[in-house]
Parts: structure tokens; C-alpha cells; sequence
């Protein structure tokens, strides 16, 4: 069985597993949105501000959310300890990884999509290039944190105080793609004078490079005992 | 030449916590096709030793062999012809029995075959279950559940951790007449168990462990006699 087919049938079983787990679902999008209304009291009522920042708040929203969706597509893999038992499958360990961290990046594509018109209404923002542009930002953006964060909800799942050692792990280590995101958003969100947007998509396609092939590799030692 | 290795060969294998040692200085050679009774006290390390023979547990010292493969070089490879039972049946709660078929199926290379899991289902006596929620099932049922799942994986070498543990009594026999089958079949089975009268019989070795070391090999039928000597001397 080849490793894609190993990776589609982890993918399709994460996906009913996310679709069964209504509660994670709801209770990610619920987190998430408090934390844009949140952000949105916390910032001075000037809509020149709010605008400039709007995109800063869309994805450290979707930072701080993906913490728990992270952890939470874990949690059904050592709550009866499944991860045993799909190890002793003759399944690659890269294809768990993979198939774990498409499916992680789907959903926080579809909670960026969610979340992208909640914060253009609340900072005054408005998408100013082409939604295809905005997309590969948002698409390339959570791809980069899916991947070590991934990782590291594997690492961290069976240690205790998981809650606090993940975030300690991935925030250093997705800061590049944070700054590329954030600066690359924004600038959907303006103009563009100096026309760094594709420069800045190729930085995030380089980093999801990186992080997808040497976290693809990591991933076997990691839920290895 | 894989067919003249043994099933399972252990050298001085030994795994620690912390500064314990769980299980230490174990050597066995169980050849294909033959069955060993794994007998100790609770924390005698009969989990653990299962753990490392299924190879999702490293040992700190010591040296496994599966069907002649070395798991630290090749851990895929090695781990293929191996189903493990154990207290926790890793299973998928929020999916039905038939997904969780389904999901293993799938990952074993197999065409989802749902005539095909209702039958494994009828077999471990969970017929018309197989829509419910692993999560509604009780602690026996989700056993059940378990071994439908090694029957689907069709593996040469099975390790059993208390296959008769939460089961009623129509389970005993169900677990009695499965590894009869599967001795029949060939498979090499490791099997832990308080119940040793029961298992005793059917199975051609046994192993006591105490402390986490041998403490007693032999005939499996001549084990419970030992077993008493050794833990009420």
C-alpha cells in the first residue's frame, strides 16, 4: 500500500472523527471567535488602527485556536490508546503524520474561512486583492502551523501537562510563518505598493516545505515509547 | 529462512522506569506455530514483557527478534505479523464497531468490506451492534470488539494481555474456543492470564514471571502447580 493511500485512509479517519466530535468543532469556532470580539474590546476605537491590525488579530485568533484543535484531534488517538494499535498496522509513521496533519490543516483553513469575514466586519477591513491571493495566504499560513503543530500534539499527547508544553514548543517554531502570514494578509487587506505579496507567499511555501518533510520524518520517533 | 526463524526470540531483554526495572533478563525462543502461557502476580511485568514482544515498547537492554527481523532496524517490518491485546483496546470510541472495522480494514490495505466485518461482528457475538458507538459498548463488548479487529488483521503471531478479563462467562468460552482456532491455524500465541486452569491445557509452554525475571519455564500444564509453589512457597 503506497504511503499516499496509507495517508488518504489516516485523513478519511481523522475526518469522521472530527465530523463525530460535534463538541470540538463548535467549541474551537466558539474559542475562536470570542478571542477576535476580545481582541476587538481590547483595541483603541480608532478604525485606522483596528484596520492596520486587523489581520495580526485573524491569525493570532487562529494561533491561539489551533491549540485546541490540535490537542484535540490527539485525544481520540491515546484516550484508548488507538495509536497503539495503528502502529502495530503495517502503516508508515510518515503517512500517520501526513494524514494527521492534512486533516488539521483543513479544518483550520475552514475556521480561517469563518473567522475572515468576522474580522473584517468587527476591524473594518476589507479584502483589497484577489480572493484567490487571500486564500494562498490563508491556505499556505495554516498549513505551517498544522504541520509542527502536529508534531508536537503527537509529542505532547501522553505528557502530562500537555496543555502548557505544547504551546512552549510551537509558538517559537511558527513564528516565521506567523510574521509572513500576518504581513501577507495584511496586505490583501491594503494596497500593495511595494509588491512584497508573492515574495512573502514564496517564504511561506518554502517554510511548509521544511516543516511538512522534516516533521514527516520526526513523526515515527516521536510516537515511538 | 524466515519460516526456520522463531516467531519470537528474546535476549537479556530488559525494560526500566525510572530507576525500576519492570522486566530483566529475559530469554525466550518460542518457534511458529507454538503457544506460551504467561503467568505472574500483578507487577510481575507480564504487560510490559507483552509490550516488548509486540515491539511498541524499546527495551533498554537486551535484544528482539520477530520472525527473524530486528525491530530497531526495521520496526515496520518487524511489527506486520503481530496483533496485541491489551487492557486499553484501542479502539475509537466515537466510532461505530463497524467503522472502527472499517478504519483498520483500510489501513491494512483491505477494500472496506462491510458483509465482511458483520460477519467478524457475528463471530465475536456482536451481531446487530455494529451501528452503535464503540463509546455505548461495555468493557466486555469493547474486548469483543478488540478481537474481531486481530481476526481482521489476520496476524501470525498474537499476544493476548487478559483475554478473559471483563468478559461473562459466554466470553470465556468465546476466548477458549478462539485460540483453539488459532492454534489450529498455526499462529504463534503469548497469552497472560490469572486463570491458568483454564488456559493451562491448551497451550504447550509456560513462563512465570516474578519481579519482572523468570521465575519458572515448562510444560504450560505443569504451571499452575508451579505457579502455587512459587508465589506460596
Amino acid at each position: 500500500m503506497s504511503l499516499l493511500a496509507q495517508s488518504r485512509a489516516v485523513f478519511l479517519k481523522d475526518l469522521l472523527l472530527a465530523a463525530r466530535g460535534g463538541s470540538r468543532l463548535s467549541g474551537v469556532l466558539f474559542f475562536a471567535t470570542m478571542t477576535l470580539l476580545l481582541f476587538s474590546f481590547a483595541t483603541e476605537p480608532d478604525p485606522e488602527s483596528m484596520r492596520r491590525h486587523a489581520a495580526g488579530y485573524l491569525w493570532l485568533a487562529l494561533l491561539l485556536s489551533s491549540l485546541l484543535s490540535l490537542g484535540e484531534s490527539f485525544r481520540a488517538e491515546v484516550e484508548d490508546e488507538a495509536l497503539e494499535g495503528l502502529r502495530l498496522l503495517p502503516v508508515d509513521p510518515r503517512a500517520l503524520f501526513y494524514g494527521k496533519a492534512l486533516s488539521n490543516t483543513l479544518f483550520l483553513v475552514g475556521l480561517s474561512l469563518v473567522l475572515l469575514p468576522l474580522s473584517l466586519g468587527l476591524f473594518g477591513a476589507e479584502v483589497k486583492s484577489s480572493p484567490g491571493l487571500l486564500l494562498a495566504f490563508l491556505l499556505l499560513g495554516t498549513a505551517g502551523l498544522a504541520a509542527p503543530g502536529s508534531l508536537y500534539a503527537a509529542m505532547t499527547s501522553r505528557a502530562r501537562g500537555q496543555d502548557l508544553l505544547l504551546p512552549l514548543l510551537l509558538f517559537p517554531l511558527v513564528v516565521p510563518v506567523l510574521i509572513a502570514s500576518v504581513k501577507g494578509t495584511g496586505l490583501c487587506f491594503s494596497a500593495d505598493p511595494m509588491d512584497q505579496r508573492g515574495a512573502l507567499l514564496q517564504v511561506l511555501t518554502v517554510f511548509d516545505l521544511i516543516y511538512w518533510s522534516v516533521c514527516g520524518l520526526l513523526f515515527g520517533k516521536v510516537i515511538e515509547e | 529462512m524466515a519460516a526456520t526463524c522463531p516467531a519470537l526470540e528474546a535476549t537479556n531483554l530488559a525494560r526500566g522506569y525510572g530507576d525500576r526495572w519492570a522486566v530483566s533478563g529475559i530469554n525466550l525462543r518460542l518457534a511458529t506455530g507454538r503457544s506460551l502461557l504467561l503467568a505472574g502476580p500483578n507487577g510481575s511485568g507480564k504487560t510490559t514483557l507483552l509490550r516488548l514482544l509486540a515491539t511498541t515498547l524499546q527495551p533498554n537492554e537486551g535484544r528482539l527478534q520477530v520472525l527473524g527481523k530486528n525491530p530497531t532496524d526495521d520496526a515496520m517490518a518487524a511489527r506486520r505479523p503481530i496483533a496485541l491485546l491489551t487492557h486499553r483496546t484501542q479502539l475509537y470510541n466515537e466510532l461505530t464497531a463497524l467503522e472502527n472495522l472499517e478504519v483498520s480494514a483500510r489501513l491494512l490495505g483491505l477494500k472496506p468490506d462491510k458483509q465482511r466485518s458483520t460477519a467478524l461482528l457475528e463471530r465475536v457475538g456482536l451481531s446487530g451492534r455494529g451501528q452503535h458507538r464503540a463509546r455505548t459498548f461495555s468493557a466486555g463488548m469493547r474486548k469483543r470488539l478488540a478481537f474481531a479487529r486481530i481476526l481482521l488483521q489476520d496476524p501470525q503471531i498474537v499476544l493476548l494481555d487478559e483475554p478473559y478479563g471483563q468478559l461473562d462467562p459466554s466470553g470465556f468460552g468465546f476466548v477458549d474456543k478462539l485460540v483453539e482456532e488459532l492454534r489450529r491455524q498455526g499462529k504463534t500465541l503469548v497469552l497472560s492470564t490469572h486463570l491458568l486452569d483454564r488456559a493451562a491445557p491448551t497451550l504447550d509452554s509456560g513462563l512465570i514471571l516474578k519481579g519482572g525475571r523468570m521465575a519458572w519455564v515448562g510444560p504450560a500444564r505443569d504451571l499452575p502447580a508451579a505457579y502455587a509453589h512459587e508465589t506460596h512457597p
